[in-house]
């Protein structure tokens, strides 16, 4: 993939092969020709006590490379057992088992919290992982968050908080991660939903891809995503073509199709994955651990185009290591753009409502009908209800 | 009316043909891409389609290697609207129907009179045809103490008496008799309250009883061997030790193939010159009379990911490449392998990755071989339609005059399209169940390129008809 602008996505490093298609759902695979082996997941993944298996050898457990856990994953970091999981994507060193520095304690029902199966690598379902994924982009604090978890596993979403959907409910996905053939080498996904680019997934190693795979099933979707899956018929092959005339040995024949494979990479990073390869983001460091950086970045807002908002690990050079991104709906993007808004103004209600236009008693409102009502002291909101019921009722 | 007969005949040949590779490669079961359901649905409209439209044509389908479940399924169709048949084809019919049943492994023959039982199929012909066939089995003591549900369901729903009074005592009124003459039957009663009796009984009999007596299973199976059928020692090595021996060069090339690849890695490499001389033994004792005449052949084999099949068929299209390789190397003068994976060591083979068919075929062309053999489940995707487009290019640019033929073999029924997946509409594609069946296939691809009609078809039906049907020494 090609360089860009130091404000966009970096992929270099990273090939685009060819589709693979089933139903409405398309998974590009990227290869990386050199994997990295100083980044790994965190050895929680591989089991309890063993490191990652780098060719069939297991590191040894002072081995250095540096761990990364991705967001929202669940495990039993605390020492009384009770699960938590990952706030924000994190590095560590890779002690036998150390736990990431920020967790959020789950509150489950005792039925949900013994259905748990002990061994299986688990994603928080994951409503909760975008909505702490939000507040996380603005520096929302966390313990904001674990209101929200325990809210929400107790009572389930409130009907405020817009559609999200686990993998698991869009259409055809599930299989078509079970059919897809993992290419030897492969590091990452991008992942097209009736043809608009729905999430992109890039870990440093392959063996690191390979676990994870299966669990972005378990991963948040927007409703967009869910819709375009629903809807879109079966997506057709991007199946290659020679043109007969000028191919008179098989030398040729194998140039041809090599080209045939130029193409379509080219094609792809420049139009189908345009919209997240395009734009330029608001980078935000997060942690630096030896030559690794965690950033966060987000989107301009710009409503009715696409708006990724993501993780990323990236090197001293600026390439991609780790990225994880949400395609974020339309009604994500107008939250996004109230707190951008927001935190454009130190989150200072007054200052934010005037530089919108708008009275501040109407930016509260606005936030509580996006869903953001948690983050203001109830007071403060029947103030806003009151000052509001009053002027409809003037006019 | 001249024309219109042409295009009629190809039609059905092209019904025909698809109807073939169907049942050789369906088995109603889950695939990799498709469900059982879903293949279930496609394979019911198959036949109900064929047995409508192409009476005879179905029927003589049974005279080539299509599998048990699917040759179950035509007999079941043909006997359940025997009435449909024209005259002069019923005796026809029958026979093709009893060679079948003859070939078919008991416990399918039994398990198909069930299905008849359960449909209320219990017309005159069926009736017949039941009856030889029971009367031509070797051993009726044998068969009511290893298949004694099936019998018994089978004697009551057609009324036919027991061969000997004793064998309806045993079947239908058990306990009625101290002591039976037939020493099996004896054995059995016998095993009953007797432990060293049991191992005389067929093994899935003894088993059961076992279980009655509490007999620690390590020492039955040590005791039983004698008693296993030879794929039952195949199935059991592993969990009976040292005490199950079975010779692996004296299995069927495929089975031989399936059960290496259960195998571990690091065992398969340990046991690599035990493995590889009995998959040599069983792909030359496959080749026979091909045997070294093949001329210079290279194929193109799928080891991706897909080729592990499901949980029904757990690594069979993968199987079915292995054990090709083995006897294309056999049939050959030359040999090149082409793995999909870029593997060279076909016994560590492993179901792994995406399926580049397109530059393992140009990479299989290079060596400018008589003929190319691609085996695969025709889910090419790296790129996709690639080996479409070379094999097209390569017929019609670089090889007009067909030096090289060549022939695609597909393992997996593609429930969706009513067919095995196919590469390229210039390349014959065939569905193939076992790797034994490889030269009869690559015969019968050729219809597939279109060129042939249905008449061609008609006879070749024909005469594998009358090499079903005639008499064996």
């Amino acid at each position: 993939m090609t360089v860009r602008s130091p404000a966009a996505l970096d992929l270099t490093g990273l090939r685009t092969l060819p589709s693979q298609v089933w139903g409405g759902i398309r998974l590009v695979p990227l290869v990386r020709e050199e994997p990295l082996t100083d980044l790994r997941l965190h050895p929680r993944f591989f089991g309890d006590g063993a490191g990652p298996v780098l060719g069939h050898v297991a590191v040894a457990p002072r081995t250095a490379y540096t761990a990364y856990i991705p967001h929202a994953f669940v495990a039993t970091w605390t020492r009384d057992g009770s699960p938590a999981a990952a706030y924000g994507t994190q590095l560590s060193t890779a002690g036998p088992a150390g736990p990431p520095e920020h967790t959020v304690r789950l509150h489950l029902h005792r039925r949900l919290a013994r259905r748990e199966d002990r061994d299986r690598l688990r994603f928080l379902p994951l409503h909760l992982a975008l909505e702490g994924y939000l507040a996380l982009h603005f520096g929302g604090p966390s313990v904001m968050w674990e209101e929200w978890s325990r809210r929400a596993a107790a009572k389930g979403l409130s009907p405020r908080t817009e559609e999200a959907y686990t993998g698991a409910e869009v259409a055809g996905l599930a299989d078509a991660l079970r059919v897809f053939e993992i290419h030897p080498g492969q590091c990452g996904v991008l992942l097209h939903t009736g043809d608009t680019l729905a999430a992109a997934f890039v870990v440093p190693h392959p063996e690191d891809y390979r676990l994870l795979h299966p669990t972005l099933v378990q991963d948040l979707f927007g409703e967009l995503v869910h819709h375009h899956a629903l809807f879109a018929g079966p997506l057709p092959d991007f199946r290659a073509r020679i043109p007969g005339p000028g191919i008179g040995s098989l030398a040729d024949l194998r140039a041809a199709a090599q080209e045939e494979e130029r193409r379509w990479a080219r094609f792809h990073d420049a139009t189908m994955a345009a919209g997240l390869l395009g734009p330029a983001y608001t980078w935000q460091r997060v942690y630096r651990m030896g030559r690794f950086t965690l950033s966060r970045f987000l989107p301009a807002f710009v409503p009715k185009e696409e708006n990724h908002i993501g993780e990323t690990i990236t090197d001293e050079r600026g390439r991609t290591a780790y990225l994880k991104t949400f395609r974020l709906s339309e009604t994500q993007v107008r939250r996004g753009h109230l707190l951008d808004r927001l935190a454009a103004q130190d989150w200072h209600l007054g200052a934010t409502a005037a530089a919108m236009g708008l009275r501040e008693g109407e930016l509260g409102l606005r936030l509580e009908h996006a869903g953001f009502g948690a983050l203001l002291r109830q007071d403060v909101l029947d103030r806003y209800r009151k000052e509001n019921r009053r002027r409809a009722e003037r006019s | 009316m001249e024309r219109d007969e042409t295009i009629g005949d190809l039609i059905a040949a092209d019904d025909v043909l698809l109807f073939v590779n169907a049942a050789i490669t369906s088995t109603g079961q889950r695939e990799f891409h498709s469900d059982a359901g879903e293949q279930h649905l496609s394979l019911d409209f198959l036949h109900a389609y064929m047995l409508g439209n192409y009476r005879p044509l179905y029927a003589g389908v049974l005279a080539l290697d299509i599998n048990d479940h699917n040759a179950a399924r035509i007999i079941r169709g043909l006997l359940r609207t025997a009435g449909e048949a024209a005259p002069e084809q019923r005796p026809r019919e029958g026979r093709l129907i009893a060679a079948k049943l003859a070939a078919m492994p008991p416990q399918r023959v039994y398990a198909l009179f069930a299905d008849l039982r359960r449909d209320r199929v219990n017309n005159r012909r069926t009736r017949a045809i039941i009856r030889d066939w029971l009367a031509a089995r070797p051993d009726p003591a044998f068969d009511a103490v290893k298949y004694r549900g099936g019998l018994k369901s089978v004697l009551r729903h057609t009324h036919l008496p027991p061969i000997t009074a004793e064998l309806g005592a045993f079947l239908f009124a058990p306990g009625t008799r101290a002591r039976y003459a037939a020493p099996l039957l004896e054995t059995w009663r016998r095993a009953h309250h007797e432990q060293s009796a049991l191992y005389e009984l067929p093994y899935t009999v003894a088993e059961g009883l076992a279980a009655k007596h509490g007999i620690p299973r390590a020492r039955f199976l040590e005791r039983a061997a004698g008693s296993m059928t030879r794929l039952e020692t195949l199935r059991l090595q592993k969990a009976a030790g040292a005490a199950v021996r079975t010779d692996l060069a004296a299995m069927p090339l495929t089975r031989l193939a399936s059960y290496v690849l259960g195998l571990p890695p690091d065992e398969r490499a340990g046991r690599r010159a035990e493995l590889t001389a009995a998959l040599r033994t069983a792909a030359g004792r496959a080749a026979g009379a091909h045997r070294g005449r093949w001329g210079k052949v290279a194929a193109v084999l799928d080891d991706s990911y897909s080729a592990h099949g499901s949980g029904a068929k757990r690594r069979r299209p993968l199987a079915v490449a292995l054990a090709c390789h083995y006897l294309l190397a056999a049939v050959a003068g030359q040999y090149t392998a082409l793995w999909t994976s870029g593997r060279t060591d076909a016994l560590l083979v492993r179901p792994h990755g995406a399926t580049p068919l397109g530059h393992r075929i140009l990479d299989a062309l290079e060596s400018a071989p008589e003929r190319l053999v691609i085996v695969s489940d025709g889910w090419d995707n790296a790129p996709p339609g690639l080996a479409g487009e070379v094999l097209r290019i390569w017929r019609t640019r670089l090889d007009p005059d067909r030096r090289t033929s060549v022939v695609h073999l597909n393992p997996v029924y593609d429930a969706a399209d009513f067919d095995v997946r196919r590469l390229a509409p210039t390349v014959p594609t065939a569905g193939i169940r076992d790797a034994e069946d490889l030269p009869a296939l690559v015969e019968l691809a050729q219809f597939a390129e279109g060129r042939t009609g249905i008449e061609e078809l008609t006879s070749y039906l024909a005469a594998r008809a009358a090499h079903l049907l005639e008499p064996r020494p």
